[in-house]
């Protein structure tokens, strides 16, 4: 369990565009020290706003963020020096080759020279093969390997991943994973958005769902899933049956199209779940059963149901 | 948490190097476009003007009008080369999407400003200095006060490098990005005295031209060769200086309040 100090403190933020469009309402946040933290939300929802406002690309309308302790305005040179961002799109420049655009970052971050990090840093990507390629030359993949390079460069203590895995194939999928929790293990705090929910499950010490300018949730995530989640208990029947029987009318339960299944859903937090209660009804109405197992509900029914609760 | 050689340099002199290095590489890396062509384009005027038709045209000044036209087409490049070169600097950025890692990295505005603007500066003064001995190819030429040329060199590839940074961040679309120096900057700089003394014009059209401020930059440079100049030196140098300093306050006007930048 990573520690509780908090490494990111957002409060009040909001952000109206000069267009009107208020991206984000009155956000109060904080991100603690080593963790992992997965920011869900719907297109539109304001994610990248927060992002962007934290990261310096943004001036907030109202409100204030404190990066490790430093003011992101009055201190920005602290604050930004611990930061590391990986923006959403790919944007490199194009005739640069991987390893001078790599080094720039580190200067651009006031970092010395130092090539045996930039080397591990390339290799880590398995980018070292390519380091004098011109990025115009590199795959898709490969341009989102040199961003988190970039990002890397100046050994940053906090890392944004703004949809780190958009549009990369599974293999890049899972070496990314690789090396998010190995920079984790080096103390690295990671915040990323994402649209695969199995991302964030798979991921993540905590969750926040922003929605509509607005975090609407921020949860340790297993405790999330165990307060939201609700399982389901499917019974395959020996006989299929025409309609449920009126003793049963008390359960919550559904019969499948082909009369084959029951399903059960019950909340696991509940004092008394009604299995037991539920198999010896059944038992009674003479229905038996060949086979059963249970499922959870995922983060990603679970972040449907939230957000859609909102709309 | 945060240890006294965690802390960032309160200069950043790297990002500046950085930046600068980057930009210079970008010039190296297409020596036709930013260097070949505008040394060529301006030497041809030096054929026409110089070698073939000046010596049939009259001295302005006493000065052989091939000679005279020289520091006015230094600073017609000057002009339109820093331009060019600091506003597609920061404007090509902008449009690809980079200049997210600019305003995320712990540089001040100041120091984003030194590395841009230093570094189309440096390519404004080497290609005047190249223009410059390329004329002596063509056209019999002096220079009086040497230290003064290089002044008014360097202060108006800094001036007009600064402005071309305002216009890139202006700048929304590539037309934009053209409007400034071919509508505006050329033209001033053609009516300027590039090919002529305003003292030659009309009284009417002569006081008209003062309002150009291009007008006191020529003036000066020539000054600087021939010890001859439409205006006063002193003028000339006032008017630069003020019109660096508008620059500056704008240029720190943009950073501070994000002006197409960050909102």
């Amino acid at each position: 369990m990573p520690p509780m100090t908090p490494i990111i403190s957002v409060s009040g933020l909001s952000k109206t565009y000069a267009s009107g469009f208020q991206a984000l309402k009155t956000v109060d946040l904080e991100i603690r020290q080593g963790e992992i933290f997965a920011l869900l939300g719907p297109n539109g929802a304001g994610k990248t706003t927060l992002i962007s406002i934290i990261c310096g690309l943004v001036n907030p309308s109202t409100g204030s963020v404190r990066a490790d302790g430093h003011d992101i305005v009055t201190d920005y040179r602290a604050a930004r020096a611990k930061i590391g961002l990986v923006p959403q799109e790919l944007t490199t420049d194009a005739f640069e080759t991987v390893r001078a655009t790599v080094s720039f970052s580190r200067g651009l971050f006031g970092k010395g020279k130092d090539p045996a990090l930039v080397e591990r840093v390339l290799k880590d990507l398995s980018l070292w093969d390519k380091r004098d390629t011109q990025i115009r030359r590199l795959s898709g993949g490969m341009k989102r390997r040199v961003m988190i390079a970039k990002a890397l460069a100046h050994e940053p203590r906090i890392l944004f991943l703004d949809e780190p895995t958009a549009g990369v194939d599974v293999e890049l999928r899972q070496d990314m994973w690789q090396l998010v929790r190995r920079l984790r293990e080096n103390g690295v705090t990671i915040i990323l958005t994402t649209h695969y929910i199995e991302e964030a499950e798979e991921m993540a010490d905590r969750v926040g769902v922003i929605s509509k300018g607005e975090i609407i949730l921020v949860e340790d995530k297993t405790e999330l899933m165990r307060k939201l989640g609700r399982k389901q208990l499917t019974l395959s029947l020996q006989t299929p049956l025409a309609a449920l029987p009126e003793s049963l009318a008390g359960y919550d339960l559904t019969l499948s199209a082909g009369g084959d299944e029951i399903v059960f859903t019950y909340d696991t937090k509940a004092e008394r779940t009604g299995i037991t209660a539920l198999l010896q009804a059944l038992g009674e109405a003479g229905i038996r059963f060949r086979d059963l197992n249970t499922s959870q509900s995922s983060l990603e029914d679970i972040f449907v149901s939230l957000v859609r609760g909102r709309s | 948490m945060t240890s006294v050689s965690d802390a960032p340099p309160a200069f950043n002199g790297r990002a500046i190097a950085a930046i600068y290095r980057f930009e210079m590489a970008r010039t190296l890396r297409t020596p036709l476009q930013s260097v070949v062509s505008p040394v060529l384009s301006t030497s041809l005027y030096f054929v026409v003007f110089g070698a073939a038709i000046g010596s049939r045209m009259q001295e302005i000044d006493g000065i052989a009008y091939g000679a005279f036209i020289v520091p006015g087409l230094v600073m017609l490049t000057l002009l339109t080369q820093s331009i060019a070169n600091a506003s597609f600097a920061i404007y090509f950025p902008k449009f690809t999407g980079t200049i997210y890692e600019l305003l995320s990295a712990p540089v001040a505005w100041w120091e984003v400003v030194l590395g841009y603007v230093g570094a189309a500066a440096t390519k404004s003064v080497a290609l005047g200095l190249i223009i410059l001995l390329t004329a002596t190819f063509f056209v019999p030429l002096r220079i009086e006060h040497p230290l003064w040329m290089l002044l008014f060199l360097v202060l108006t590839a800094v001036t007009f490098s600064l402005f071309g940074f305002i216009i890139g961040i202006w700048a929304d679309g590539f037309e934009r990005l053209q409007v400034v120096p071919l509508l505006v900057v050329t033209p001033l700089a053609f009516l300027g005295g590039s090919f002529y003394s305003i003292d030659m014009l009309p009284p009417l059209w002569r006081t008209v031209a003062l309002f150009n401020p291009v007008v006191y930059l020529i003036s000066g440079f020539r000054w600087s060769f021939f010890g001859v100049a439409d205006v006063g030196v002193g003028v000339s140098l006032g008017m630069t200086l003020a019109f660096l300093l508008v620059c500056i306050v704008a240029t720190g006007w943009i950073f501070r309040t994000g002006y197409r930048l960050k909102n």
